[in-house]
């Protein structure tokens, strides 16, 4: 994701945030949303809002670095809402609804042992979305879209 | 409680993150899952693990936490040392396993 990053600035409208993740890469797992983070840090967002955006955001990364080949995380940050892409090519999702269930996972023993693969990384992300979307196909990738609006902003 | 004052108490070592000690501990979070850490450990937390790879230093960077202590003589990995200085992560570690750590955390934190 070293190459990935590139903040374009639409004079205080909108910020987009694109990282490329690679599968397996436990050294720099974290690394993309720590960026996120410290954008929306940056720029003053409620600590409420950032923590949830942070959540999600990992979550998401993890996912492509535990399961994938290789993906891209996608934010879009505006003074409204947060929206993060995360796109991989991997294996997909067998069973969505399992996958969904708190506990679930299909992880190998080896990232288990590093405490990943709790099957708690989409519940997570469900918890802390306003909007989940997932569109998943087996032997070819996952993608899942997520709002989180910064509600706070409206009052 | 500051965690220079945790430090002292616990008999802990620094390894990581000496110049943010003064910070205030919000409370204290025990487990070795991370998605469980990211889902409820709270912001300027210490959190006790037995994970000793550079992801802890993610987790506690996401959730802005004041401290990691890792317990039971467990020895953390040099890239995860190095990563918690350049992310500003104060690093502990304790001899004592994760329930001891908790117990005498517990009772400083909860004293008075």
């Amino acid at each position: 994701m070293k190459n990935g990053t590139n903040p374009e600035a639409d004079r205080d409208q909108k910020i987009c945030l694109s990282f490329n993740v690679e599968g397996g890469n436990f050294l720099a797992a974290g690394e993309a949303s720590i960026r996120l983070k410290h954008t929306l840090q940056h720029i003053g967002y409620p600590a409420s809002l950032i923590r949830r955006v942070a959540v999600a955001a990992y979550e998401a990364e993890m996912n492509i670095i535990i399961h994938a080949d290789s993906g891209v995380l996608k934010a879009e940050v505006t003074p409204e809402a947060v929206t993060i892409w995360a796109e991989d090519k991997g294996p997909g999702i067998e069973d969505i609804g399992l996958a969904m269930q708190e506990g679930y996972s299909t992880a190998p023993n080896y990232i288990r042992e590093m405490g990943f693969g709790a099957g708690m990384g989409l519940p997570n992300i469900k918890r802390c979305a306003d909007i989940f979307e997932i569109e998943t196909h087996v032997g070819v990738g996952t993608k899942i879209r997520i709002v989180i609006f910064n509600k706070q902003k409206t009052n | 409680m500051k965690v220079k004052e945790v430090v002292a108490a616990l008999d802990l070592t620094v390894r990581s993150g000496a110049a943010k000690l003064e910070r205030d501990i919000t409370g204290a979070y025990v487990s070795d899952l991370l998605s469980d850490v990211m889902s409820n450990a709270r912001e300027g937390n210490v959190w006790i693990t037995l994970q000793i790879h550079p992801n802890i230093v993610a987790v506690a960077s996401l959730l802005n936490l004041a401290a990691v202590i890792v317990s039971r003589g467990a020895e953390p990995e040099e890239a995860t040392i190095t990563k918690a200085e350049e992310e500003g992560i104060v690093l502990l570690t304790s001899r004592e396993p994760s329930f001891e750590v908790a117990g005498r955390l517990y009772r400083l934190l909860h004293k008075g």
